[in-house]
């Protein structure tokens, strides 16, 4: 039997899939003690004793740390939270924004963060969590502004319409503003984070393997494979940041949309 | 063929096994509380520190701004009153130097006045002084001249009337006599000392040897009285021509 070379290669080269983001847990048999669990632990660490020392001492003139904390606390604040939600409403919303998007964008940047390069996000069940408080708060801020069914009306019943049409829109905005926002919102960040880091596992461990395996001159097919390798970094790392953003800016516009008096 | 075939049904099973979008449990339960001890560290102890610094900051600016604001009022208020004072004080100073331009001119008419009154009285005294003197003077002469012309009369006609020079000398020796005895009732100095010169004149033809200038005076004074005496005037003012 001879077999087509790549598929001899393939018995020894595993391609990179989802069981590449199913990491065995650290101690024992618990799921509690995986990677992704411990990165989540980490970036709370970082995040918080970072804002804690940046705020611990904060003055009217302020020092180095507490500008760049500010600076980082001020983009959330005003940036998002003010200029979406306006400036009646927003300063209560302004410590789970702020929160969400710096817990985001940590777990986001351990995908290229050497050593650990694993972002935290392509765990689905993350994502969930993090989408789900998100649905929790703008479905209960609406019902409690506009009451439960006025709250259903104020969703669902969008202003201006035909009644005729009614029955045909009331169905769709349902499912589109209270049950498919959440999966939206958590997929959109799970799947960016899931393909990026293939992408990365593709190009490094597939370069790795070129490079060192393979027979001839397919070796040197392996540099411009960790080449782009780089350059994706670099994508991948304007992709983590702009993700978390959007995770953000999202979860503020959908509590705008419930707090508007009319829309 | 075949071992592709095994391969990808192994990997589908694989996948399978680990299909990516279902979650597992302790990932969200441990996503939910790292987040949420985020969420409690950055709402507790950043943010409010945070905002406070933000108030502090702006209560800084703002008050700065305001007690700029309120200097500047204050400045303004300073400078209202200072105008509205300095103002004050000109019309004040318009109005007592109007007054007293008003009382000068008042005080300069009063004296006026009183000055006038009092030459008016000084005039009036004098006159009445000099209607009285006149008035002595008047009763006076009329006495004395009644008793002096009544006197000359008397000579006169004692004395004869035939011829001119007669009548001269008796004149002349009554005049004479007036002026060694009531010579106060004669006018002036000039007259007096004319009349002396004529005197002189007069008596000192026959004793013309005393001098050569009394001579010549005595020529030409004795020849006048003469021309004149035929005409008739008054020795008096025949002498001062």
């Amino acid at each position: 039997m001879s077999p087509h070379p790549l598929v001899v290669r393939s018995e020894e080269f595993v391609a990179p899939g989802s069981h590449d983001f199913d990491l065995p847990p650290i101690l024992g048999n618990s799921e509690f003690f995986t990677k992704p669990m411990l990165l989540l632990l980490l970036s709370v660490v970082i995040v918080a004793t970072f804002f804690w020392l940046a705020a611990r001492k904060a003055t009217i003139v302020p020092g180095k740390l507490q500008f760049a904390g500010e600076g980082a606390y001020t983009f959330v604040r005003n940036g998002v939270a003010r200029d979406v939600i306006g400036s009646r409403d927003f300063m209560r919303f302004v410590p789970w924004l702020f929160a969400l998007f710096y817990f985001v964008l940590v777990n986001n940047l351990f995908g290229i963060v050497p050593l650990i390069q694993f972002p935290t996000m392509s765990k689905v069940g993350v994502a969930y969590a993090l989408a789900g408080v998100t649905w929790l708060i703008f479905n209960g801020i609406g019902i409690r502004k506009h009451g439960f069914l006025g709250y259903l009306r104020h969703t669902t019943v969008p202003a201006g319409v035909p009644a005729y049409i009614l029955p045909l829109l009331i169905p769709i905005e349902f499912i589109s503003n209270i049950l498919v926002r959440p999966l939206t919102l958590s997929l959109r960040l799970f799947a960016n984070m899931f393909a990026g880091h293939l992408l990365l596992l593709v190009f490094i461990l597939g370069g790795e393997y070129l490079l060192l395996h393979a027979e001839g001159l397919t070796r040197l097919a392996g540099i411009p494979a960790l080449l782009l390798a780089l350059v994706f970094t670099f994508f991948e790392a304007l992709v983590q940041v702009l993700q978390a953003y959007i995770f953000v800016l999202l979860s503020a516009l959908y509590v705008a949309g419930s707090l508007a008096e009319e829309h | 063929m075949r071992q592709i075939a095994v391969l990808t049904a192994e990997a589908a099973a694989a996948e399978e096994e680990l299909n990516p979008l279902v979650p597992h449990v302790a990932e969200i339960i441990v996503g939910l509380v790292a987040f949420g001890l985020l969420l409690l560290v950055l709402g507790r102890a950043v943010v409010p520190r945070f905002e406070k610094a933000f108030d502090q900051r702006r209560a800084a600016i703002e008050g700065g701004m305001q007690r700029a604001e309120q200097a500047q009022a204050e400045a303004q208020a300073a400078l209202e009153e200072y105008r509205s004072q300095l103002a004050n004080a000109r019309h004040e100073s318009a109005r007592m130097r109007e007054e007293a331009r008003e009382q000068g001119a008042a005080i300069l008419a009063e004296m006026r006045e009183e000055a006038q009154a009092r030459a008016n009285g000084i005039i009036t005294a004098a006159h009445e002084q000099i209607a009285a003197d006149r008035q002595r003077a008047a009763t006076h002469l009329r006495t004395e001249v009644g008793g002096i012309a009544a006197q000359l009369a008397e000579r006169i006609v004692g004395e004869s009337l035939e011829d001119d020079g007669r009548q001269q000398r008796v004149i002349d020796r009554f005049l004479d006599e007036l002026e060694t005895t009531g010579g106060d009732l004669a006018s002036g100095d000039g007259g007096r000392t004319a009349r002396g010169g004529r005197h002189q004149a007069g008596t000192s033809g026959p004793t013309a040897e005393s001098g050569e200038p009394a001579v010549v005076a005595g020529e030409a004074a004795a020849g006048a009285p003469r021309g004149a005496t035929a005409l008739g005037t008054p020795p008096k003012t025949r002498g001062g021509r």
